[in-house]
């Protein structure tokens, strides 16, 4: 009996948390996505400051209420704008940080392949 | 020839590299936040500080006043250096000082506002932060200048002489 007492008040302390495993999850993959504002060189993830605390209670009260993960990161940018993502997004500003690593890439493959048929 | 070609184009790819990130230098690398927008008000429920009765963003916001949302903790030291600069605005009858009280125990933002008086005509309190998080703000003090249910002027860190003149200038 004592044993069946004590098994339900576990159960029912373990089912407090609201978040499932998968939910922990997302919420961790985002806040170490964003940058922390106040504190340099930190993802929100690793950082103590109250800043991070604060938002990674508002990513965790996101996803209970059923906001995806791009969702959230729209809203985060709405309010603070492209710099708390740490991956920038495609755009006009960053065509040059997208594409140069690809043309370097390219530019050294035609080098090597070049060098390669010419020796032969 | 052609590896005069060659050489002539890594030089022209290598210096352009060099100046795009010789001109990425200068740009700051600490979050500067736009402080002229024109954003609507975030809808907020929150507590009253002085009782724990609920407040709701839009019967604070109804009049077409000029509203400064203040965010302040009395743990906060530039929030002490600001106290002075609210209390000149509170003579002013042309706008309303809404206090949002950011993580803060109630005994000692009492006593705060105790020893250096009490700027807000309505202070609420923001316990874990949250509600400042969706007015976009990352730290404590900053004020929001609030004109017809729209966010018109940001001031980041403590409000100073300066930033007193220009909401002056701006609701006069």
């Amino acid at each position: 009996m004592k044993f069946i007492h004590i098994f339900l008040i576990a159960s029912i302390i373990l089912n407090f948390n609201l978040l499932n495993a998968d939910e922990i999850k997302t919420e961790n993959k985002i806040a170490k996505n964003l940058r922390c504002l106040i504190c340099q060189g930190q993802s929100v993830y690793d950082s103590d400051s109250e800043f991070a605390i604060s938002l990674k209670l508002v990513i965790k009260n996101k996803i209970q209420q059923g906001l995806s993960e791009e969702q959230i990161y729209s809203f985060l940018k709405m309010k603070y704008g492209e710099w708390i993502l740490y991956d920038p997004v495609f755009n006009r500003n960053t065509y040059f940080l997208w594409l140069l690593p690809i043309l370097i890439f390219l530019a050294g493959g035609a080098i090597i392949i070049k060098r390669f048929y010419n020796k032969k | 020839m052609k590896s005069k070609f060659i050489s002539l184009i890594l030089i022209f790819i290598f210096s352009i590299t060099f100046v795009i990130f010789f001109k990425g230098l200068k740009n700051s690398n600490i979050y500067t936040p736009n402080t002229n927008l024109k954003k609507e008000v975030p809808s907020f429920e929150l507590k009253s500080f002085e009782n724990n009765s609920i407040i709701i963003s839009e019967k604070i916001f109804k009049d077409n006043k000029y509203y400064l949302m203040n965010i302040w903790a009395s743990w906060c030291v530039p929030c002490k250096g600001e106290h002075k600069f609210l209390m000149k605005l509170k003579k002013d009858e042309r706008i309303e000082l809404i206090g949002f009280n950011y993580k803060d125990n109630f005994k000692n933002a009492s006593s705060f506002l105790k020893d250096l008086g009490n700027p807000y005509n309505i202070i609420v309190s923001d316990k874990d932060g949250t509600a400042s998080i969706e007015w976009g703000a990352y730290g404590v003090p900053e004020s929001f200048l609030v004109h017809q249910n729209k966010i018109i002027k940001r001031f980041v860190g403590p409000i100073n002489n300066k930033d007193l003149l220009e909401i002056e200038k701006i609701i006069r």
